[in-house]
């Protein structure tokens, strides 16, 4: 099964060469066998087992509910599921099961979607790793990938044993992991700052965000309300089946040869490393070569995004807060502090005192920096490209040197500009570094654009193919990793 | 309020509140310790007569005291202003609780659409200018009966502003007389309220109920002193007043409280107080402590609202999703001051009567129909309307539609003393009997009781005669210039007629038989 995409799962169901219940299974098994990666906090077994049931009785009366009918696919636990235990990672709703389904959640499961479980994620998803929730960090499986393990047997400094394991960056971590490992074809994420974006990028998936206000985010437990936008992630772009879902109908058409750019100048900061740096370059080339007109742009105010952010992002954050005060659901708690880890939600930059200097300047500074696109496009730019991460995934022990707000502060420069404009945005993973571990590169689009923009995105996906993760050693042998989870050598099998 | 306060209305009920100032406005100096900015205004102290005013020391200045009035009035409306949960009387606790009701997370507020139009309405009828753009803001505080931890209000710009409302007072030397008074309204907001608290002293324990309160009108006081020329004091609220008696009570006692206080070297306090309404007072309701600061921020989840008018509305807009204020403008109906001043008018009968009128439900149309159907005068239908009628109804407290007598039944009684067929005082026995409920017409009960006013006058000129001539004495006093002594005789004029004829017509006849 491996490099199986969505698409193709999806035509074997059809033609019956495996039926929804045997899919199914399939995907629980690695559940198990990969939940060491701890990408799921809830494993929804019978309810995706009778699900799966249900669909193969639709596919033998001919009465399939469409592409994505009898897909197995994954939650981030912070959308609504009705009757399954949403937590958030956070012990303020542990024990909480909504009486409802998320608006996106309901649809997929309108088409006939497998709901396996609902994945880890930083705590009420702040945090660029997915460290931080009460049921631990997210492992990404690339840490024990073939493609990093061998490079890692060839660096003389390498640590050996598990110990040394890639964050998968968050805070959809669970989701991004879940897909990467196979254990489903497709997984919802959330993505306030890039929160998934960035995951996608560190575990070689596509993540596409859509336009803000395209979808529902009913059921979506708020972050940062006026920047959330759920996400999906999978392996590879596809068409028809999740656009139908959530957007217009996605009608493949031809790459027009669009003008395209390159936001250089303010993205070209210090920390970005040589290699995506080069990357970036490449696939301008690539473009350019194939006619598109790539040209620089300038976004003027993106020095200033991430202290705008801040300011905004912890006001509606302690607001969205509020309400858990542990008396309808959750914890009963009366110190918050004592039940979230997080200490983003005590500043309240919108107190009466500080709501001028700093919430109202916030704001204005994020009108400037959604109208440095607004003008990027309206000169002639049909879609940007940038870097999605600063650098490909990093091991666990260093991620947590830097508390989890200082990392996204650091992490999310790339993405998280896209949410305060509202812009739809996609990462897509373009090749291995000199370590073996995936890098993506971000397109984004006009507001509103969201076709033309997979459709650039998908074109682009074609042309780079990125390798498929290779994690059959690990899949054989995943007994010994179980039990030890401090592995001697990385080579499993000769 | 950091303090836990006893706050009862209704869980995503929909709400106005209206700012109200009394008198002329204007504001000084900064509001005193307020999130809230609220213009007030002067109340001119002999608008308000103060039972209970202490009269100020020699030598000291007057005083003058500000007043504004935060109301919480519910909207009519089948559901709540941001869910779908149904409004009803009486349900029970909790019964009427959406999702978003009860703050669930990932839940979402939508606007109600009818609680805009009724906001736009209630802007219209106060004069208000009518904000095309208005935004929704989140008001913070802990608090059991608001599970999301904020409440959803207007506060950087509200629905409706800068409105007012004319009344009137009666005052003045003439009876009657009705001195206008306008008061203005500062804002118009839409706002969500909380759930209802009910304490359980018992068990110790707080129940909450997020239905929704039995629609009733709340109202906080603002309060404060000064003497006229200087800045405004520290204002006091007194929340949660239900009824006029007591915000009047408490307005009254604040007043003298705060300028007591004052007068005396003391400080009043920028603090909440409830009124205590067996004891007549304002109590403290918590410690002094910081001001509590509702940390406003704009609600991410609901647009600007906007609002057209015939010349701003986009061509081929599709009425459903639009509001046009102009044709909300058309919908109103006829507003009471406009009615007042046309009854006045139209039937010549005093302002205070056209109060009297509208202040009663149904009063106004039944007197409309008695209008319609008699040929007396107005001013008779207006004195019999308020005097009699509205006598008798306030006498067995019923309500106008519970009246036995209906408007065409005092419309025939009026024609009977229009006709003179009967006299006043006839017509008023003929009354009473109407309101027996026996079913009887009042001409026959005029029959019945023979009730008819003499028609001969050759035969009442006959009895006005022999009571002359058998009352010399009182004839003579008469002619010499005792006003008083013929009323002697008309009296008995009408006892020998057995009260059959008109007094006027006996005074005529007797005058002019005096004057022979």
């Amino acid at each position: 099964h491996s490099g199986s995409s969505l698409r193709i799962a999806s035509a074997a169901l059809k033609q019956g060469q495996i039926t929804p219940t045997e899919l199914c299974q399939k995907c629980l098994s690695l559940i198990k066998k990969t939940k060491f990666l701890n990408a799921y906090i809830t494993v929804s077994e019978e309810v995706a087992l009778k699900q799966a049931e249900e669909s193969e009785k639709r596919y033998k009366n001919g009465q399939s509910l469409g592409d994505l009918d009898g897909i197995p696919i994954a939650v981030k636990d912070n959308f609504s599921t009705s009757g399954i235990e949403t937590t958030c990672a956070s012990n303020m709703l542990k024990g909480y099961v909504p009486p409802y389904n998320a608006t996106v959640v309901q649809k997929l499961l309108d088409q006939g979607a497998l709901l396996m479980g609902k994945t880890n994620l930083d705590e009420f998803a702040m945090g660029s790793g997915s460290t931080d929730g009460i049921f631990g960090p997210v492992k990404n499986p690339w840490s024990y990938s073939k493609q990093y393990r061998e490079k890692k047997k060839q660096n003389p400094h390498s640590k050996s044993g598990d110990s040394d394991w890639l964050i998968t960056g968050g805070s959809s971590g669970g989701s991004a992991a879940a897909v990467s490992a196979f254990t489903c074809y497709a997984a919802l994420g959330s993505d306030t700052g890039g929160s998934t974006r960035n995951p996608a990028a560190h575990c070689g998936l596509v993540g596409f965000k859509p336009s803000y206000g395209l979808v529902s985010r009913h059921g979506l437990i708020p972050l940062v309300n006026s920047m959330d936008q759920f996400y999906h992630i999978f392996s590879c772009i596809t068409k028809g089946p999740e656009a139908q879902n959530f957007i217009k109908s996605f009608i493949p058409i031809l790459f027009q040869f669009c003008v395209f750019t390159s936001s250089y100048k303010e993205y070209l900061v210090p920390e970005l490393s040589s290699e995506i740096q080069s990357l970036w370059s490449r696939a301008a080339d690539l473009f350019e070569s194939q006619g598109a007109k790539v040209i620089e742009v300038s976004l003027p105010h993106t020095s200033y995004s991430i202290v705008c952010y801040h300011v905004l992002c912890t006001s509606e954050v302690a607001s969205n807060m509020a309400r858990f005060d542990g008396l309808q659901y959750g914890k009963l708690t009366v110190d918050l502090k004592k039940n979230t880890k997080n200490p983003l939600i005590h500043h309240p930059f919108f107190s009466h005192r500080n709501y001028e200097n700093y919430f109202i300047k916030a704001q204005k500074v994020r009108r400037l920096i959604a109208n440095d696109f607004v003008n990027a496009f309206n000169s002639g730019v049909d879609v940007l490209l940038t870097p999605t991460t600063l650098s490909e995934a990093v091991p666990y022990l260093e991620f947590i040197k830097e508390d989890n707000r200082t990392r996204s502060a650091q992490d999310d420069i790339f993405t998280q500009a896209v949410n305060m404009a509202g812009l739809p945005a996609v990462s897509i993973p373009v090749a291995l570094s000199n370590q073996g571990l995936p890098i993506g590169l971000q397109f984004i689009g006009r507001a509103f654009d969201d076709q033309q923009l997979l459709t650039v995105a998908k074109w682009f996906e074609k042309q780079v193919q990125f390798p498929v993760i290779q994690l059959q050693e690990l899949m054989d042998d995943c007994s010994a990793i179980l039990e030890n989870e401090k592995i001697a050598s990385v080579s499993l099998k000769q | 309020m950091a303090a836990p306060v006893l706050r009862w209305g209704c869980r995503g009920r929909r709400w106005a509140l209206a700012c109200v100032d009394g008198g002329s406005c204007y504001r000084r100096g900064p509001p005193t310790g307020s999130t809230c900015d609220r213009i007030r205004g002067q109340s001119s102290v002999a608008q308000q007569p103060l039972h209970t005013a202490q009269k100020p020391r020699k030598g000291e200045h007057k005083w003058a005291a500000v007043v504004g009035l935060e109301i919480h009035a519910q909207i009519s409306s089948n559901s709540k202003l941001f869910s779908g949960s149904q409004v009803r009387f009486s349900a029970p606790p909790n019964s009427l609780v959406s999702f978003f009701d009860a703050s669930l997370p990932g839940t979402l507020p939508v606007l109600n659409r009818r609680c805009v139009e009724a906001a736009v309405m209630t802007g219209l009828a106060l004069n208000c200018h009518i904000n095309k753009k208005s935004l929704f803001d989140r008001k913070h505080y802990f608090y059991a009966d608001l599970p999301a931890g904020y409440q959803i209000t207007q506060q950087r710009l509200p629905i409706a502003v800068n409105g007012s409302l004319t009344y009137g007072i009666s005052a003045g030397k003439e009876r009657g007389q009705v001195i206008p008074k306008t008061v203005r309204v500062k804002q118009i907001q839409l706002e969500q309220d909380s759930g209802k608290s009910l304490h359980d002293d018992l068990r110790s324990q707080t129940l909450i109920d997020l239905n929704r309160a039995e629609g009733q009108l709340r109202v906080d006081a603002n309060i404060s002193v000064h003497h006229p020329g200087q800045p405004l004091g520290v204002r006091t609220e007194v929340k949660n007043l239900n009824s006029i008696r007591f915000l009047a009570k408490a307005i009254d006692y604040e007043i003298q409280r705060q300028i007591s206080e004052l007068e005396n070297g003391g400080e009043i306090l920028n603090e909440t107080r409830s009124f205590h309404e067996k004891l007549g007072c304002t109590v403290s309701m918590r410690d002094k402590e910081a001001k509590q600061d509702y940390r406003f921020m704009p609600e991410p989840n609901l647009p600007p609202l906007l609002l057209y008018d015939a010349t701003s509305l986009p061509t081929g807009a599709d009425p459903q999703q639009v509001i046009n204020i102009d044709q909300i403008r058309e919908t109103l109906p006829e507003l009471p001051s406009v009615t007042r001043e046309r009854l006045v008018q139209q039937y010549g009968m005093l302002p205070e009567h056209s109060f009297t009128l509208l202040n009663e439900v149904g009063l106004l149309e039944f007197f409309q129909n008695v209008i319609k159907e008699t040929r007396a005068e107005p001013k008779k239908v207006t004195s019999w309307v308020l005097n009699i009628f509205l006598g008798y109804l306030k006498q067995e407290n019923l309500a106008v539609s519970e009246s036995p007598v209906t408007p065409s039944v005092l419309a025939e009684l009026l024609d009977l003393l229009d006709s003179r067929t009967i006299s006043s005082s006839a017509a008023k026995q003929v009354f009473e009997e109407l309101w027996k409920r026996e079913g009887k017409t009042p001409g026959q009960i005029v029959s019945e009781k023979q009730l008819e006013l003499m028609q001969d006058r050759g035969a009442l000129e006959q009895f006005c005669y022999s009571v002359m001539k058998d009352h010399p004495q009182v004839v003579m006093d008469v002619k010499k210039g005792n006003s008083r002594a013929i009323n002697k005789l008309i009296g008995l004029v009408r006892k020998a007629t057995l009260n059959r004829a008109d007094p006027a017509m006996i005074k005529e006849i007797l005058e002019k038989q005096l004057s022979t």
